[in-house]
């Protein structure tokens, strides 16, 4: 009998179209496979057995009637605590919102739901999507599949370790500066920030609002693509949303799988992303996997962008600024907890900003205090201002370079998983773990992380970055599986083949409102 | 160096709404400075010269049809409330006895 949790997105919908196999024992060989191992991960927040089980059944029955339905129906997903679930508690990793079940989906979960994909639960991540580790979770950390003494990335630690650890085979994640390539990255699994306005962010608990995007997080490219084709494109409901009609990302997946798909592809490597500071495994085997496009027939050409030095000073003024402004919805008034002040008279202020002491875990703090002193008059052009300017001149070196090559390579993170506790009393190291994500959430063109090996120091994966002009999400997923396709013939298997066996532990934990 | 004091910490806190302690203003006032010594960076290239950037894929007058669609019930409005009464939210005195 084939081991369900171990196929991709794209080998389950094939089983399930032809019914060798049926939604529900795939949804129950998930759901076995997070109670045995989820106590020892803790990648999910909330699991939701019953609902995942009856809603595959319903699949199962439609299919059986003969209705026509998606790729992916059937398919099991688990969804980042970020995004808005009418039927499952939504909290961002947050106390604030401890319990709170919205009356609403995000446009992405409706879409999911639509496409027949079966929501396994919602999955662990740094509180608000602040952090690249998931420490600042105010549920406890998601660990590392690879090693469970090590952090997963964030803030989507939870969809990135769901996935490698064979928990679910899809994931939807957010990433503000780097919060689903850099999991990716660390995990051995793959990760897509679209263009900005390419996915709903209507129902996302927002962070930064002109940097956040929600993407898919998968074990292959291609299942990355499948599912950036159903959660894509125009939205009403969000302001932002871009009204582009957008090519088939699967289709330009497959198109990379084609014999030669490298073959005068112009690829540039970012000479700012490439040297000091990056672990020498993340060095090595970024030289190597430029060798192997190279010998396949693509030109690598090194490009400067002098300006993303300043990405990260620019980013961590942007986002707190932002994240102040939104985080002010938390007033204790129409949903999240509410506290009284130990002393004095009630009143709303005072019930609001005990409240939010209460319910704000460290860097969340630390990130309003830093985004309201950005604003602040007198502070607002030399800080806020300033960092609008660098904005400019990141797109313009993004134009620059795009101007003489088709992809833009670097690693996706300087380093491969660390170990908790490492950064945690250093802010600004924890910060310095997106200086090759960021950018792009500066100036908005998508980007993928996917796997590009071990580093031989400490036999962790390290990932690739790949980015490409705004708009052409399609460029990445036909380059991304073609390199995927390039590495992995040249190991003789995937990489998270080489992920140690979880062994499994006595199964509750998870169960159904443990949160 | 920058010279953020702990007063201004404890301005910043209030004015964002968050009772911060004395040991938590402290700790923040140290780090904010560390934060905003890196950060102030960005006035190396912010010349007068280079146009402001706030939104990545600029768009402008987005608007959607004038009609009515279905929105939320107030039971389902009200469902997250920490407290409500009726069909309002119930909120602590606004103004202060003084």
């Amino acid at each position: 009998m084939t081991n369900l949790i171990k196929l991709s997105a794209a080998d389950l919908s094939g089983l399930l179209a032809d019914r060798s196999v049926s939604s529900v024992e795939v949804t129950r060989a998930h759901l076995d496979h997070i109670a045995a191992v989820d106590t020892d991960v803790h990648a999910f927040l909330h699991v939701a057995r019953d609902a995942a089980l009856a809603t595959a059944a319903r699949i199962d029955a439609r299919r059986a009637a003969g209705d026509v339905l998606g790729p992916l129906a059937g398919v099991p997903i688990a969804i980042k605590d970020v995004l808005a679930t009418q039927d499952m508690p939504s909290t961002a990793g947050s106390k604030i919102l401890e319990g709170w079940i919205p009356p609403y989906d995000a446009t992405v979960v409706r879409r999911v739901r639509d496409a027949g994909l079966i929501p396994l639960g919602k999955t662990n991540m740094d509180e608000f999507a602040m952090g690249s580790s998931t420490e600042f979770s105010a549920y406890g950390p998601t660990h590392n599949p690879w090693d469970l003494d090590r952090i997963p990335g964030g803030s989507g630690g939870g969809s990135a370790a769901a996935v490698s650890s064979f928990e679910a085979p899809l994931a939807l994640g957010s990433d503000t500066g780097g919060s689903i390539r850099q999991p990716a990255a660390v995990t051995g699994s793959v990760g897509v920030k679209p263009t900005y306005g390419g996915v709903s962010r209507y129902g996302s608990i927002a962070l930064a609002s002109s940097l956040d995007q929600v993407g898919p997080v998968t074990r292959t490219v291609y299942d990355a693509a499948l599912l950036h084709d159903v959660i894509g494109g125009h939205d009403p409901l969000d302001s932002t949303s871009l009204t582009d009609s957008w090519p088939s990302m699967a289709a330009a997946a497959r198109a990379g799988l084609a014999d030669g798909a490298l073959k005068g592809v112009r690829v540039g490597v970012i000479r700012e992303l490439a040297g000091e500071g990056f672990q020498p495994g993340v060095r090595q085997r970024f030289g190597e996997t430029l060798a192997l496009l190279a010998a396949a027939g693509a030109e690598i050409v090194q490009v400067s962008a002098p300006n993303f030095e300043y990405a990260i000073a620019a980013y961590y003024l942007i986002l707190p600024a932002e994240a102040s402004s939104n985080l002010a919805r938390f007033d204790s008034v129409r949903f999240g907890i509410r506290v009284n002040p130990a002393e004095g008279p009630l009143t709303s202020e005072r019930v609001m900003a005990a409240t939010r002491d209460a319910g704000f875990g460290p860097e969340v703090k630390r990130r309003i205090i830093l985004g309201t002193y950005a604003l602040s008059a007198g502070y607002y052009d030399a800080y806020y201002g300033s960092a609008q300017k660098v904005r400019t001149l990141i797109q313009r070196d993004f134009d620059a370079a795009f101007a003489q090559v088709d992809v833009l390579v670097s690693p996706s993170a300087p380093t491969t998983a660390f170990k908790f506790g490492e950064k945690m009393t250093d802010p600004m190291a924890m910060y310095l773990n997106d200086v090759t994500t960021i950018p792009a959430n500066l100036a908005g063109v998508p980007g993928m992380s996917l796997p590009m090996g071990l580093a031989p120091e400490d036999g962790l994966p390290v990932g690739l970055q790949i980015m490409a002009p705004a708009k052409l999400d399609a460029r990445l997923y036909t380059f991304g599986a073609a390199v995927e396709r390039l590495l992995e013939a040249t190991w003789g298997h995937t990489l998270l083949s080489q992920a140690p066996e979880l062994a499994p532990t006595e199964m509750f934990a998870s169960e159904e409102g443990v949160v | 160096m920058s010279e953020i004091t702990a007063e201004q910490v404890a301005h910043l806190a209030n004015l964002a709404r968050i009772d911060l302690s004395p040991e938590e203003i402290n700790r923040l006032t140290t780090e904010l400075g560390q934060i905003v010594d890196s950060v102030a960076k960005v006035a190396e290239v912010a010349t007068p010269d280079v146009p402001a950037t706030s939104h990545p894929m600029p768009l402008t007058n987005v608007f959607r049809p004038d009609t009515v669609v279905p929105s939320l019930t107030v039971e389902q409005a009200l469902s997250g409330a920490p407290d409500h009464d009726g069909d309002k939210f119930r909120v602590p005195a606004i103004l202060d006895e003084e």
